[in-house]
């Protein structure tokens, strides 16, 4: 039987420059923040990050990991645009390949499904097909022979979630309301990883939440990561809010590289997870 | 002899947008559409479907911005739920806009050219695939010719000719309503070229045009939009927004 429990470091261990790099989460909620600090504090340069995308784009955008972002949208929710990455996109330091929120699912399902492409309405008649080069259409070999947007399979080298609870064994509980597109991100992705707010055992896991929270089965994940808040500063219901005043002091320094060195220093020069927690007075 | 702030206005003028309607969801994003969406529910459309705001479906009337207020959960609809719902055609989406124009192209994506944009917004979000796919209508707090341009910088939404140049493809595409601080506007002329459908109580169609930064169809005799009835005006004050949020974003 796997014992898949492992640190953050050892996750960021596996993945490599140049890697298309799938983050779970939605905006500025339920975020993996630990792996993605983890990632921001290593070597890694030239990913390739897709994302219902928040903080998680920002940071990463804002200490150089990134080369291209794959999105529909980059938000803070409370504060609406993530201004590390209109910093980025802006100075032109990272390119964009953009989404619909539809061709974005159903790009990720059919990666899942081991399918080329999707068909659907979506994107017709708009830019998506200037912000989206490649794009292509479809047409239908039915009777109706209508032309359709043929979403593109987004294949994930990895991909990287934040969940409520799990087990030693790679199982995965989300205990909030939306599980967003994390199970399809570990769906289509090669290598799949799960921080979790806690690892329990297996039998512990219905006591929280119904049958249905139960949404990562083992077979989706490779590692699994105990980090008790550890989608700090976004939000990880019923575990815990968002920290808004924390949000608002990091979207501040995007207004001076002397506010963004100092957040840097402060809070993501950390040699662990455990040391950032003591700094920001979680632990 | 209505005292009805500009706002209230603005939230009956939202709430209109959904009339007739029936038992579809109702997306209205923004603090006024809310409010308005969830009026017209208490009022003339009683089987709209209304979230929380996040992913639920929510059966009573739900004050905005009250953290913990008491809700009868209907049913589940988590974001990919969502998404398919629109695909579906059983959606009304009230968006915002950066930028609209005259055919009613909305832009939420950046402003400047799009390979080099000197302001990177929101993203496409779920633009294209509501306005293919569903009625859309718009709401735009801040009428204004930096908001209601010729052209827009880049097409999220799609607007009456994209729809025209898709032909049978956009069967589904249909813009119901633009409601700003000033007026309410429609698409329903010959050109599908956006027309001045009602002016808000104090404003005049010439303020409106001079707001304006492309030729708006103005009929000869504009409306008054209509003001919230007693009934509606204690739903908006008591029930739907008691810390009065409306006037944040539609200041008096």
């Amino acid at each position: 039987m796997a014992d898949k429990r492992a640190t953050e470091d050892e996750v960021v261990g596996e993945l490599r420059d140049g890697m298309t790099v799938g983050i779970g989460g939605w905006g500025s909620r339920r975020k993996p923040m630990s792996i993605v600090r983890a990632i921001a504090r290593s070597d890694l340069r030239d990913l390739r990050i897709v994302s219902c995308g928040g903080p998680d784009v920002g940071l990463l955008c804002a200490t150089g990991k990134v080369a291209e972002v794959v999105f529909a949208f980059v938000s803070l929710d409370s504060i609406p645009l993530e201004p590390h990455f209109r910093a980025a996109v802006e100075s032109r330091s990272v390119s964009t390949v953009q989404h619909d929120e539809g061709t974005f699912f159903l790009g990720l399902q059919a990666a899942a499904w081991r399918v080329p492409f999707l068909p659907t309405r979506v994107g017709l008649g708009s830019d998506l097909f200037r912000a989206h080069p490649g794009l292509r259409t479809v047409r239908s070999p039915y009777d109706d022979g209508e032309e359709l947007v043929a979403a593109p399979a987004i294949e994930l080298d990895a991909a990287v979630v934040h969940l409520n609870r799990g087990d030693e064994r790679g199982n995965g509980q989300i205990l909030g309301v939306d599980p967003f597109m994390d199970d399809l991100m570990l769906r289509a992705a090669r290598q799949r990883f799960m921080s979790v707010e806690n690892i329990v055992p297996t039998d512990d896991f219905l006591a929280e939440g119904p049958v249905e929270s139960l949404r990562v089965p083992r077979h989706l994940t490779d590692a699994v990561v105990e980090a008790p808040r550890g989608a700090h500063f976004t939000s990880c219901p019923p575990d815990y809010e968002r920290d808004e005043s924390f949000q608002r002091e990091y979207a501040a320094t995007a207004k001076s590289p002397e506010a963004w060195e100092a957040f840097r220093t402060k809070y993501l020069d950390l040699p662990t997870h455990a040391a950032y927690l003591a700094q920001v007075g979680l632990s | 002899m209505s005292d009805a702030t500009r706002a209230e206005v603005c939230i009956v003028a939202c709430a209109e947008a959904f009339r007739g309607d029936g038992e579809i969801v109702a997306n209205p994003i923004g603090t006024i559409p809310i409010i308005g969406g969830r009026l017209a529910r208490a009022t003339f459309e009683p089987d709209l479907l209304l979230t929380d705001g996040e992913a639920l479906f929510v059966a009573n009337d739900l004050p905005v911005g009250v953290a913990g207020a008491p809700k009868v959960i209907e049913a589940w609809n988590p974001y990919r739920m969502m998404l398919e719902i629109t695909w579906s055609g059983r959606r009304h989406v009230m968006m915002g806009a950066t930028q609209i124009d005259r055919l009613g192209n909305q832009n939420i994506a950046g402003i400047g050219p799009l390979d080099a944009p000197k302001v990177q917004l929101l993203g496409f979000r779920g633009a294209p695939g509501n306005t293919i796919n569903d009625p859309t209508s718009y709401w735009i707090p801040n009428h204004s010719p930096k908001v209601f341009v010729p052209q827009v910088d880049v097409v999220t939404g799609i607007g009456c000719d994209r729809a025209a140049e898709l032909g049978p493809r956009a069967r589904f595409h249909r813009i119901r309503r633009v409601v700003s601080n000033l007026g309410v506007f429609d698409f329903e002329t010959t050109a599908h070229t956006m027309r001045l459908r009602s002016v808000h109580p104090g404003v005049t169609a010439d303020d409106v045009v001079a707001a304006t930064g492309f030729e708006l169809e103005v009929p000869e005799d504009v409306p008054e939009s209509r003001s919230p009835t007693a009934e509606e005006l204690a739903l908006i004050r008591d029930v739907l927004d008691p810390n009065d949020l409306r006037s944040k974003e539609v200041p008096a």
